[in-house]
């Protein structure tokens, strides 16, 4: 029997016992404990090493305001570093090592820093690094990090899984003490939707820690039969495990569940974590209250805890830190825990109580208006010195001491809008004010009603008075009113520990203080207390009843800063959740996909689609090989491309045509039934937003398509110029993008294709079916479609559009009946190089700069009518002589690159900004020219046609020499695509 | 008849089937689909076509009128979703036109949409990881609109109520069925 | 942030796309004397109260409406919220 400090009683399960590491080295505890009680009742008080100092360090507290007892829990890539050992539920297999030593916990080499601590106090690091500037981050940063700092991150991908859920309640409880249990009560049972969260494993707050009575029975029973109650309701939901981490607006708040954490692994599929957003009408907030330490020299040796942590680890986990305790309090509630401590048989070295008038008791020895001076014990307590009432000093030898300076309600939740708690004189301590989250009340201790009876009573209240219900019966607790007084420090204490995690003492309050950082956020960024993972849970209070002392002022004027979720650290991954990798965001398939996938198609992302780059065939080794033979073979007798990635909107409505007149720049009015139109729509300061066509499928029908990357912001703004600038303009707007496969069929023998897919009754001929013309027709026998004869490679071309499920069979119908003209499916390359070889601007185009002017389109403005940008279009600074114009360019050189971003100089003259005439907007290989081709925008570019000017790229160290053309390389005079 | 073969938003030409204890998961691609939008001015019009194709009843705010062959929900103001079996609905969108002549605007969108229904007891705790919507307080004959895995989709819950149908983007199924599936696998 | 929908009810505001200032309603009138001047005010200048603003939201995730929120910028409480179509009438916009 190894557990020297387990003691009888609690809530452990004895029949099933748990075999964990620690730094190496085996023990076993009881299911039922935490890390930190396992250690305790094997006897190992030292858990880690400070932060700055190395001191040697052991739990302070016996739950998640720990700031000393932070350890890495798991091994390999599962290691979790900065994990509080207090709330660690224990399981069987477990492994955790402490941090912050090297080599080992118990001879740590760096702590050697605590000798030189006179050299280590407040604002070191402002006041030593400063100089020379290069050497912080090279020198100074990387040493400090591996000195000072917590535990280390494996560099391994996290291998769990977490979720992210939404739950909706009436009221949100937020904690299962006594409060939250009757809160609880009455909702439940009144009907309401109750969501009850706790952080613990087991719900019942303090009444798990205390030998107290409720109503006639044991505090334990009764939060048991009352949880056995709630859990038959089945509008309650109880969350243990869970710790609401933020409250937001508007009723929103924050909760992370730890779904596996007390488990060796999660379940396969099922998550570490899951992240709650919960929806709350009403919250109460039952959070409880955290019992505060006194700051006295050497306070912060293994062995020294808070008292009320010192009875939940006796009366809950059976586990004592010691065989010999002292208490030291300025307040009854350690009376109590010497009292329980007593009862279990463990010997009671002396209370030291630093009031004059305290309770006595026949079973101990107490030391009225005594103070603790100093403590020794190289790597755990074994002696307090005491300094008695009468000036006299004794040493009592222990090895632990419970402290208790009072309590302080959690009031965090209720400042997480920038409402500022108020102070209670009465308690010493700040409680619930201002303005809390709307929605949001307080009941418990955490109000600051301390008593056992005033939790149960409040809480039934709280929730009656959120929902307007009645309480529920609450029954007889003790309700002795709390007594607390404001006992922060020892007099005359320098190395006196106030922020335990972050290593800052009273004298470095002082310190920081005689340097002017007399504000409170001044003084906590200087000496960084409440800085570190524990928010300053235990620390923050010590600090300001300090810094008020000095500064001659109250505390409440002193003022706290400000709490900020989260209540307790988060993981990243469950920030995350399951968007990871692939999931990330949502991926969308075009209709041709799993043909193209059978081709061995090369695909790429485009926003969330993935469309088909190119089509490797045998022997292709390169893309460029790929690329080259799909535009040739397009060009010399047809490719097929899948197009559905673009945007499709229909638009119906008498005043159809009127609306497409006020969002496109150029005119509508008068495009006839069955026929296309190329349309650029501006924002309404004049630069283009998007281009695509609009076909008229009937008088009062259109499609719209739109680029692929802009189909959801274009919605969005016809939605908007429907319902708020043209409110009664008839006109019904709704997506179609992925209701219809659509397929570019391009090349001198498109036709020939189509006219074998195509109905016998549809004439697609070119006098039946011009360019630019649309219609409904069916294909394949029967199957409704659309045809467009539009063409963005510039060849003959046409769009044929069929119901999506069918997209598949007709690609492939379209390859097989293609066969005997060589059809080849073409990807987003090709696609490229023909629109850049036609000189079709795209998005690299409209670019968010450019105006129609830019793009030589400046023209299709109507003046003739309004709509949107046209005013503003018109604006001097857009249309100055020397505007940028759309052209091409290609090298003097044919085998030169031309590289898309690269600027335009003068063939002389210098090459700097000043000097610069554009850019390169897009680049491609051009197998009809031979050799690279460029779209680029040029000052008064389309009055330079021929000039000679020098594409420089400092990106790429190159410079070329290039001619100026016009942008359409292939066909000017568009004689291809009326053919 | 024509002579292509339709595939289903998942690729196949058998609907997907997925079932963890609790839940089961099946695509269902017989579901035709087209949106009715009131013309403006023809309000009352629209209604009355509406009502007379669903037994007098017209969808309201966030509702849902279940019945065969022809159902109907709300989707925006002056907005509906008229569903029926493709197999005998495939030219849904030509039959709502005769019905509703110049008072409405119809567009098929029995292809923009992909189909999923989930039931079994767990269904309420596999819709609480995916979708903010508070499917507790949903009751059979509710649909909202709700952002499901970053996707837009209808949530309507129906008879009996371990079951809702779930309507999302069609080129992102793959993407949609992924996310049920694996919150169905990741409920304790 | 939950955005009260004068017909959805509550909804979460991560269903939204937010556009700003809902004076965006208030297009000038492309034929006055000083239309330019007004359009420059109108796609440039926006106040930037602390306190409470009119602001336009696109219920994307929804049913497509788009509603004018009044929002306090300080607090976040939203007052009133209003279908951006019935506003626009308000004001007299039709065609």
């Amino acid at each position: 029997m190894t557990q020297v400090n387990r003691v009888e009683g609690g809530q452990i399960d004895r029949n099933t016992p748990l075999k964990f590491k620690f730094d190496g080295k085996s023990y076993t505890g009881h299911a039922g404990d935490t890390l930190a009680s396992a250690l305790l009742a094997n006897g190992v008080r030292l858990m880690g090493r400070s932060f700055k100092y190395h001191r040697p360090r052991g739990p302070l507290s016996a739950g998640s305001e720990e700031p000393n007892a932070i350890v890495t829990l798991r091994d390999g890539a599962r290691a979790e570093p900065n994990t509080r050992a207090t709330t660690a539920e224990l399981f069987d297999g477990l492994s955790a090592r402490s941090q912050n030593c090297w080599p080992s916990v118990k001879f740590d080499a760096l702590a050697v820093n605590d000798a030189a601590s006179d050299f280590l106090a407040a604002g070191f690091y402002y006041k030593t690094f400063m100089w020379p500037a290069p050497f912080w981050e090279k020198v100074y940063e990387p040493i400090i990090r591996k000195a000072a700092g917590l535990g280390a991150l494996s560099m391994q991908e996290d291998p769990d899984e977490y979720d992210k859920g939404f739950r909706h309640c009436d009221l949100l409880i937020v904690g299962a003490g006594p409060s939250g249990l009757m809160a609880a009560l009455t909702a439940g049972r009144a009907g309401k939707e109750v969501i009850l969260a706790d952080e613990d494993f087991a719900m019942g707050g303090r009444l798990l820690s205390e030998q107290i009575e409720v109503g006639s029975t044991s505090a334990l029973d009764w939060t048991t039969q009352t949880i056995a109650e709630l859990s038959s309701l089945p509008n309650v939901r109880l969350m243990s495990r869970t710790t609401v981490i933020g409250a937001f607006d508007h009723g929103i708040y924050g909760a992370v569940e730890r779904v596996s954490d007390h488990l060796l692994e999660p379940a396969i599929g099922k998550p570490r974590q899951i992240l709650w957003r919960i929806y709350a009408g009403k919250t109460l907030l039952c959070a409880g209250a955290t019992e505060r330490p006194i700051a006295f020299e050497n306070n912060d040796r293994p062995g020294i805890m808070l008292a009320s942590a010192m009875r939940s680890y006796v009366n809950r986990w059976a586990a004592t830190p010691a065989q010999r305790v002292a208490i030291f309090t300025s307040c009854d509630d350690g009376h109590r825990t010497a009292a329980d401590l007593h009862a279990k048989g463990i010997k009671i070295a002396a209370v030291i109580d630093t009031r004059a008038d305290t309770p006595m008791s026949m079973n101990y020895e107490v030391l009225a208006g005594a103070q603790v001076t100093n403590t020794k014990g190289r790597l755990g307590l074994t002696v307090v010195e005491v300094q008695l009432a009468d000036g006299s000093t004794r040493t009592l030898e222990c090895g632990a001491l419970g402290v208790s300076g009072g309590w302080n309600p959690n009031v965090h939740l209720t400042c997480h809008q920038r409402g500022r708690p108020t102070w209670d004189g009465d308690l010493s301590a700040f409680v619930p004010g201002g303005t809390l989250p709307p929605g949001m009340t307080v009941a418990g201790a955490a109000s600051g009603d301390l008593s056992t009876n005033g939790a149960l009573l409040s809480g039934a209240n709280g929730a009656a008075e959120a929902l307007g219900i009645k309480a529920a019966d609450t029954p007889e607790a003790d309700d002795t009113p709390a007594t607390q007084s404001a006992f922060w420090y020892v007099e005359g204490c320098k190395r006196a520990w106030l922020d335990q995690q972050n290593d800052v003492t009273v004298k470095d309050v002082r310190l920081a203080h005689q340097e002017g950082f007399r504000s409170v956020e001044h003084l906590k960024r200087y000496t960084t207390l409440g800085m570190a993972t524990d928010q300053g849970k235990t620390s923050n209070m010590g600090g300001l009843a300090i810094m008020a002392e000095i500064a001659g002022k109250g505390i409440p004027d002193v003022g706290t800063t400000i709490f900020r979720p989260p209540y307790t650290p988060v993981a990243i991954g469950a920030l995350a959740g399951r968007m990871r990798g692939m999931e990330f965001h949502p991926t969308r398939l075009t209709p041709s996909h799993y043909w193209a996938k059978e081709c061995g198609a090369v695909f790429v992302e485009v926003g969330n689609w993935l469309r088909a780059q190119w089509f490797p065939i045998e022997g292709e080794t390169h893309w460029r090989q790929s690329v080259d033979r799909e535009v040739k073979a397009t060009r010399a007798s047809v490719g097929v491309c899948d197009c559905t990635t673009l945007g499709k909107i229909d638009v119906q409505g008498a005043d159809a045509a009127t609306f497409l007149n006020k969002v496109y720049c150029n005119p509508f009015a008068k495009v006839a039934v069955g026929k296309t139109r190329y349309g650029l729509m501006l924002r309404e300061d004049g630069i283009a937003m998007d281009d695509g066509t609009a076909a008229r499928l009937a008088e009062d029908h259109f499609v719209v398509t739109t680029t692929t990357a802009k189909a959801g912001p274009v919605y969005q703004h016809m939605e908007f110029v429907r319902q708020c600038l043209m409110p009664d303009a008839d006109v019904q707007l709704i997506s179609t993008t992925e209701a219809w496969a659509q397929f570019a069929v391009a090349g001198p023998n498109s036709r020939a294709l189509l006219q074998k897919i195509v109905d016998p009754e549809f004439d697609i001929s070119n006098e039946a079916f011009e360019f630019m013309a649309c219609a409904n027709i069916t294909v394949c026998g029967g199957l409704r479609a659309r045809l467009f004869r539009i063409s963005f490679s510039g060849e003959l071309a046409f769009e044929i559009a069929v119901p999506s499920r069918y997209g598949d069979a007709l690609m492939r119908k379209l390859m097989e009946e293609g066969e005997e003209f060589d059809v080849v499916p073409y990807g987003t390359e090709a696609l490229g190089v023909m629109r850049i070889e036609k000189g079709h601007a795209a998005g690299n185009e409209l670019n968010g700069t450019t105006t129609a002017n830019n793009l030589g389109m400046g023209r299709m403005v109507s003046k003739k009518k309004d709509s949107i940008g046209t005013v503003l279009s018109e604006r001097a600074g857009l249309n100055e002589d020397d505007a940028l114009k759309l052209v091409g360019v290609k090298p003097l050189a044919s085998e030169d690159k031309i590289t898309a971003g690269g600027h335009l100089m003068a063939a002389d003259g210098p090459v700097d900004a000043a000097n610069d005439q554009g850019y390169v907007t897009s680049a491609a290989y051009s197998p009809e020219v031979g050799s690279m081709i460029g779209l680029a925008l040029i000052k008064s570019g389309d009055a330079r046609m021929g000039e000679k000017m020098r594409l420089v790229s400092p990106v790429t160290d190159s410079e070329v020499l290039v001619e100026v053309t016009s942008a359409h390389f292939v066909d000017p005079e568009g004689g291809r695509q009326r053919a | 008849m024509h002579n292509l073969t339709a595939i289903t938003a998942l690729g196949s030409s058998v609907p997907s089937v997925d079932t963890v204890d609790g839940a089961t998961l099946c695509e269902n691609a017989e579901l035709a689909l087209a949106s009715v939008h009131a013309r403006i001015g023809h309000e009352t019009a629209c209604r009355a076509a509406l009502a007379d194709l669903l037994d007098g009843r017209v969808p309201d705010v966030g509702k849902v009128i279940l019945r065969d062959p022809e159902a109907a929900f709300w989707t925006g103001p002056d907005q509906w979703m008229v569903g029926a079996p493709y197999e005998t609905h495939e030219d849904l969108d030509a039959q709502l036109k005769a019905r509703f002549g110049a008072s409405a605007s119809i567009t098929e969108q029995s292809d923009a949409w992909a189909c999923f229904d989930l039931q079994g007891a767990k269904m309420e705790r596999v819709m609480e990881l995916l979708c903010p919507i508070n499917i507790r307080a949903m009751q059979t004959g509710d649909v909202q609109r709700t952002s499901l895995h970053h996707l837009g989709c209808f949530v309507i819950r129906r008879d009996p109520s371990d079951w809702v149908r779930i309507l999302g983007p069609r080129a992102s199924a793959g993407s949609l069925h992924h996310a049920i599936v694996t919150a169905m696998r990741s409920i304790v | 942030m939950i955005i009260n929908h004068p017909l959805l009810g509550p909804r979460d505001s991560a269903e939204f796309v937010y556009m700003g200032d809902a004076s965006l309603i208030e297009r000038p009138d492309p034929e006055a004397e000083n239309a330019a001047d007004q359009f420059h005010d109108y796609a440039y200048l926006r106040d930037n109260p602390a306190g409470e603003l009119r602001e336009l939201w696109f219920h994307e995730g929804g049913d497509r409406s788009w509603l004018v929120v009044t929002r306090d910028t300080r607090t976040h409480e939203i007052s009133k919220v209003e279908l951006a179509r019935d506003v626009a009438r308000s004001k007299g916009r039709s065609l």
